[in-house]
């Protein structure tokens, strides 16, 4: 159903996009949420990380591009090692992460276009931002992408906090693009929509991240989106992976070790 | 698991709502204060009875207004140095609370930047705007000069401190979005913070605008000019028509300006 034929390729190395090396997380000293997690994505596609809540997902998500800030460990995004990065470049090497938030973090009070373009905030001066005076490849891009994800474009002047929640995760996708990412970040992207609206946003990131060659890491605890949907599940239990392989080797005993207990899954 | 309830009603209203005998002494506390400094201070039925009857005669003195053309002149030139006054304090002191305010915003910044500007803030909190004229009026001498600092002043301590709230309540979520796509700090404030709070800053920047149209009448009674200069002349002269005039002059503006505020409110909302 979404139009994506807009969406550029992006896409000319082969070396993974991300390689995670013995990275730890502890926001108190002694108690890890991440212990040693290690993980190379390197296909265009969805990979779906899996697990019980307050097993880490989130926080491994956030460490990839710094909003949490990793205790040890290495994070290889593009060449460069982002746990390493200072402020200027972490500001440089983040426009090349997209990321979609499980709240859509769109900015209430403005526009959906304006919402897009804060995608490319990243590449415009800030004086720019403020006139909103965006460089006219921007904004027409903005409304292609707008077209991509299902979006018209008699949305684009419309206000944030008029659209319904799956229109509003349409456009947190289009302003993850507007950056024309390496890599797409989702948060569980689906936890706050219907199972309709669920189905038609992971539809839509797994179309974009085929045509447009992004490797898309999701946040996901609906095993069934996952197993539906993913190229690759990555199961995750108490800061650890636990599970890597495609949807189809996962087996009852293996859900079993990732959430804990038996027989719900049947 | 637990001891049966007593089968007393009385016992169960003592149980939902318990006696709080520190708020009853609190109160019976204030009530003795109050008989006691009512006492000492010389406060009288006599003296109160005799003060009304003397209040009676100052109004009749007052009536009728004065409304000589060169009286009028002199009210009128007040009344304008005491607009000019407020638009001007105003203007300046919300366009310095705008960046003390985001500087003393936890949510955005580090404790140590945060504390030093919550401490201006605190500071201009601190004074009476009308102490705060005395010092201006001593340090650049008496005229609008000394109202407009002194304003500024009054207006930093408000506008900057509920802007500050009012940072520190928005969504962080925005904030969080735009920092992940690599945005400087500048163009976070201005496409997430700023459209998050704009819509109370004009609140607050009208609503201050209004009290320093007030307050603009006060400074003058310190020498910090507008129409209190005026005001306080005539009460000197003993001028008391004037004083009506100039009385009912103020509440004029007042009320125009109270309607102009809400008219701009709704604009920018």
């Amino acid at each position: 159903m979404a139009k994506t034929e807009q969406i550029h390729m992006s896409s000319d190395r082969r070396q993974p996009a991300l390689s995670i090396k013995a990275l730890r997380k502890e926001y108190r000293p002694g108690q890890p949420v991440l212990r040693n997690i290690n993980l190379d994505i390197a296909e265009p596609g969805i990979t779906a990380i899996i697990g019980p809540s307050g097993t880490g997902k989130s926080t491994l998500i956030r460490c990839i591009n710094r909003l949490v800030n990793p205790t040890a460990g290495e994070i290889w995004f593009d060449g460069i090692d982002m746990a390493g990065l200072d402020r200027r470049d972490l500001r440089k090497a983040r426009r090349h992460i997209g990321m979609v938030f499980q709240e859509y973090n769109l900015v209430e009070r403005l526009s959906v276009i304006e919402n897009v373009l804060c995608g490319r905030l990243g590449y415009v001066p800030a004086w720019r931002a403020f006139f909103r005076r965006f460089p006219e490849k921007d904004v027409e891009r903005a409304f292609q992408l707008l077209d991509s994800v299902g979006l018209g474009a008699d949305f684009a002047t419309r206000r944030a906090d008029q659209l319904s929640g799956g229109q509003r995760q349409r456009v947190g996708i289009a302003r993850a693009l507007m950056q024309e990412p390496k890599l797409m970040l989702a948060d569980e992207p689906t936890s706050s929509l219907d199972p309709k609206t669920s189905v038609e946003i992971m539809e839509l990131l797994s179309a974009l991240s085929t045509q447009g060659a992004i490797p898309v890491l999701v946040n996901i605890h609906n095993v069934g989106l996952a197993r539906r949907f993913a190229g690759r599940i990555v199961g995750m239990s108490e800061g650890e992976v636990v599970f890597d392989g495609p949807p189809s080797d996962i087996t009852d005993e293996d859900l079993a070790k990732i959430y804990g207990g038996e027989g719900w899954y049947s | 698991m637990s001891t049966s309830p007593a089968p007393n009603p009385a016992s169960w209203r003592s149980r939902a709502f318990p006696a709080r005998w520190n708020k009853r002494m609190a109160w019976l506390g204030l009530l003795l204060y109050v008989i006691y400094a009512t006492s000492i201070i010389d406060v009288t039925w006599e003296r109160f009875v005799r003060g009304i009857a003397n209040g009676g005669t100052f109004l009749a003195r007052m009536f009728p207004p004065e409304t000589a053309p060169e009286r009028m002149a002199l009210v009128y030139s007040g009344l304008l140095e005491s607009i000019q006054i407020a638009i001007l304090s105003t203007f300046f002191g919300v366009l310095l609370s705008l960046p003390i305010a985001l500087l003393a915003a936890r949510n955005l910044m580090p404790p140590m930047v945060s504390w030093a500007a919550r401490g201006v803030i605190a500071i201009c909190r601190s004074f009476h705007y009308v102490i705060v004229s005395i010092l201006f009026v001593k340090a650049v001498g008496f005229g609008a000069l000394a109202g407009i600092l002194a304003l500024i002043v009054a207006t930093i301590g408000f506008v900057a401190k509920l802007f500050a709230e009012a940072v520190e309540e928005m969504s962080m979520k925005p904030v969080e979005a735009l920092r992940a796509t690599g945005a400087p700090f500048f163009s976070i404030i201005f496409l997430a913070v700023l459209p998050q709070v704009a819509a109370r800053f004009i609140g607050f920047t009208t609503y201050q605008l209004d009290s320093n149209l007030r307050n603009s009448t006060m400074v003058g009674i310190v020498g910090g000019g507008g129409i209190g200069a005026t005001l306080f002349t005539a009460y000197r002269r003993f001028d008391y028509d004037l004083v009506l005039t100039i009385l009912i002059a103020t509440i004029i503006l007042i009320m125009i300006a109270e309607a102009l505020a809400t008219r701009l409110r709704r604009i920018f909302q």
